[in-house]
């Protein structure tokens, strides 16, 4: 993928910096801090080593220990004084370490964060961002490389955004923390420091909406809708996919929940043809969401089911298998020709 | 932080647990379980019989009661009971789905309740209508949920009280973080600092989520009590099937303190939560604080408490009952007659006829409800939702 098909806005002066997906991250949090004193972040190691993935590397440092908190290490309490430090007026960024760690958190996210709100007929806000690293592809042990973001856009009063490339990221952590509901963000963690990836990031321009999806490549062939890591295993099947003449538009769907997804019945009604593909499992999922959605709203556009390239219904293998669970560019491709014979 | 010394509570093993983990049988048969007895670090001030006990540590705080305070703290017991009973029988008269009985916890509420300021901050469980009646909520506002109309009518931030938390344990680390904000706002440290209660049974002890919040409000010297009333019962299991040891003494692992008060007597409840607060707003919280009590209802209105408890065992804290000994207390140092009680009485009895009326006016809400406040910002898939089923409800004659 290159830079200028993620670009937002308007060139400006200055203010440019070329950053990796994990430090456009850092230097997004850093902006949302030195915008509003009410932003904290919170979690395990997030301080003084500034997170295992660095990605809050150096903002104990400038913005003192009652702003950027290490915690004690257990999830629930992490979430759960989140809520009252919002209903306090706070605007906590939790950091979950790893996406397997999430479950001894999940309670106080289904329970209170998700609810409160509502619960109150919209009298107690609860603006908590938490930030997810997922995915696998990192050759970790076991609850390290999980994808379990179908959960959180199932549950009414959350919201759900992935990131896929640096520009994004740099936006959509301000705009999270912006946001008056909860938010939870993903955030790919294999690619956090892929020099490849590295992007122009313009401080100064505008970004786009953040519950937006977005055209990452134009196709008229079939049309790939995806999000966060798999985006950039989605380009590359595109670009493979154009050697073989098959013209594939890629979607970046940015927001699992709510979804906008008329840019993809658009795509699908010109293209016929949708591929999902996400990392996460295929049962009971988002990619089982899409594919429902895609069928009532282009049924007489479509010229093959909905089909999908997941990970399989099993839990997360050991790392050596783990290449074989993951989409890859051939399995996309292999799917694609299915699609398009079908 | 409080120094050890200051501490309450003898080393384990020092003096016979009060909650033995094993009741010998004769104590069961009799109906006289361990936890009958708060034990001898109990904090009381105002016994059965309505005896004031001099108690030279905590006597301080209750030093400014005039008889007008005791008589306010009676009323308040007299009329809590009265609300609670008649939300009761609304349950039993199909009004109410369901509704969650105070009875017998009226001196450990109205005590802590009362011990709080207005801009102290509370995070009830959902049997706290006596601490919502000390927080200025009306009982009015208590039945929606039981009704099943709304999931609690007040404003929590006006009224420094959290909505009712269902899910056990909860809300005891959302105390936590609200009373780490408050620190971190700077409100802690002085005769006029801020400090926050939190409110679970000795059921929710044994939570994940309330050892967590020990742990934070811990390590963030929190401003926050952690008011347990143990009423001896989480639905049908007693105290010991939570705990070997007595509750209190759990602070001490997680260093801060823990006491026992004898939640039926509302001066002693009133004196250790003053304290308490009073160590929370200079900055030496958190406090733990064991209201040992009896729930003398059954756990909700589907319960049947015959089941596994023993008619001897309530009998034996009826006799231990919190508004009684107060009213007994007043009449011997005649600081009310029979007059005044029939006062109460009878602003007890115009409290819950209104009450009543109130609950049979209750309309249903409306059907968009449901949909209107689960974000704060705008959902375009949800509101599509909202207008379909709108549309389609409205398709009906007469409809919504």
């Amino acid at each position: 993928m290159t830079a200028s098909a993620v670009r937002t806005g308007t060139d400006t002066t200055g203010a440019v910096q070329s950053l990796t997906l994990g430090k456009a991250l850092n230097q997004g949090l850093r902006a949302a801090m030195e915008a509003d004193p009410r932003v904290i972040v919170m979690g395990e190691d997030v301080g003084r080593l500034g997170g295992v993935f660095r990605i809050t590397d150096g903002l104990q440092k400038d913005f003192g220990e009652h702003r950027v908190l290490d915690t004690p290490l257990a999830e629930s309490g992490i979430i759960g004084t989140a809520v009252g430090l919002a209903v306090r007026g706070y605007r906590p960024v939790c950091e979950i370490q790893f996406d397997g760690f999430i479950f001894p958190g999940f309670d106080q996210i289904v329970s209170q964060v998700a609810k409160l709100h509502a619960r109150t007929r919209g009298r107690v806000r609860v603006p908590i961002v938490i930030r997810v690293p997922f995915g696998g592809g990192i050759g970790a042990v076991e609850h390290h490389s999980e994808s379990p973001e179908s959960y959180f856009a199932h549950t009414a009063g959350l919201k759900v955004v992935a990131c896929s490339n640096p520009v994004d990221a740099y936006w959509m952590i301000q705009q999270a923390i912006r946001c008056d509901d909860p938010v939870l963000f993903f955030e790919p963690k294999r690619l956090y420091h892929s020099s490849a990836l590295k992007a122009e990031v313009d401080t100064t321009a505008t970004p786009d909406p953040l519950f937006a999806s977005r055209v990452v490549r134009a196709g008229t062939s079939a049309t790939l809708i995806t999000y966060g890591p798999s985006v950039k295993v989605s380009l590359e099947a595109a670009a493979a996919a154009e050697q073989d003449g098959n013209s594939l538009e890629v979607i970046d769907l940015r927001s699992l929940s709510p979804m906008d997804l008329e840019p993809v019945f658009a795509s699908v009604r010109r293209t016929g043809h949708a591929v999902v593909v996400t990392e996460a499992p295929a049962e009971s999922s988002l990619s089982s969401e899409i594919a429902a959605r895609i069928q009532q709203e282009c049924f007489y556009s479509l010229e093959a089911p909905v089909l999908r390239v997941t990970g399989f219904d099993v839990p997360y293998p050991p790392a050596k298998l783990e290449e074989h669970f993951l989409p890859d560019l051939d399995r996309i491709l292999d799917t694609v020709d299915r699609s398009l014979a079908w | 932080m409080s120094s050890p010394e200051q501490w309450t509570h003898p080393e384990p093993g020092e003096t016979p647990a009060a909650t033995a983990a094993s009741p010998s049988a004769e104590q069961v048969i009799a109906g006289l379980r361990a936890t009958s007895e708060g034990g001898s670090e109990l904090v009381q001030l105002l016994t059965p019989e309505g005896e004031r006990v001099p108690n030279e540590r905590f006597d301080p705080y209750v030093a400014d009661v005039t008889a007008d305070d005791l008589r306010g703290l009676y009323h308040d017991m007299v009329l809590v009971r009265r609300a609670d009973r008649e939300a009761n029988a609304l349950q039993r008269q199909g009004q109410l789905g369901i509704w969650v009985p105070l009875l017998g916890q009226e001196a450990a509420q109205i005590g802590v309740g009362r011990a709080m300021r207005q801009t102290d901050m509370a995070f009830p469980s959902y049997r706290e209508h006596g601490v919502a009646w000390c927080r200025g909520i009306k009982p009015q506002e208590l039945l929606g949920i039981f009704r099943g109309t709304d999931n609690g009518s007040w404003d929590s931030q006006a009224h420094r009280f959290h909505p009712y938390t269902i899910v056990i344990g909860n809300q005891v680390l959302n105390a936590a973080g609200y009373a780490m904000g408050q620190r971190f706002d700077g409100k802690v440290g002085d005769d006029d600092g801020e400090a926050t209660v939190c409110f679970f049974g000795d059921g929710a002890t044994s939570q994940g989520d309330v050892h967590e919040g020990f742990v934070w409000a811990a390590v963030y010297d929190a401003p926050l009590v952690f008011f347990c009333q143990n009423n001896q019962w989480a639905i049908s299991e007693p105290t010991e099937r939570q705990s070997r040891l007595p509750l209190y003494q759990r602070a001490r692992g997680y260093g801060f303190p823990g006491i026992r008060v004898d939640g039926n007597d509302v001066l002693g409840t009133l004196a250790v939560s003053r304290w308490a607060l009073d160590e929370c707003r200079h900055g030496n919280g958190p406090v733990l604080i064991e209201a040992f009590t009896y729930r003398m209802d059954a756990h909700t209105t589907t319960d049947d408490p015959t089941r596994y408890r023993i008619s001897d065992e309530v009998e034996t804290w009826k006799l231990k009952d919190p508004i009684e000994r107060v009213r007994v207390h007043l009449v011997r140092h005649e600081m009310a007659d029979e007059a005044y009680f029939d006062s109460v009485q009878a602003d007890a009895d115009a409290m819950a006829a209104e009450l009543r009326e109130f609950c049979f006016s209750m309309p249903d809400p409306p059907t968009s409800h449901m949909f209107d406040s689960v974000y704060a910002e705008e959902n375009p898939y949800l509101a599509a939702q909202r207008e379909e089923f709108l549309a389609y409800s409205a398709s009906f004659e007469g409809g919504h």
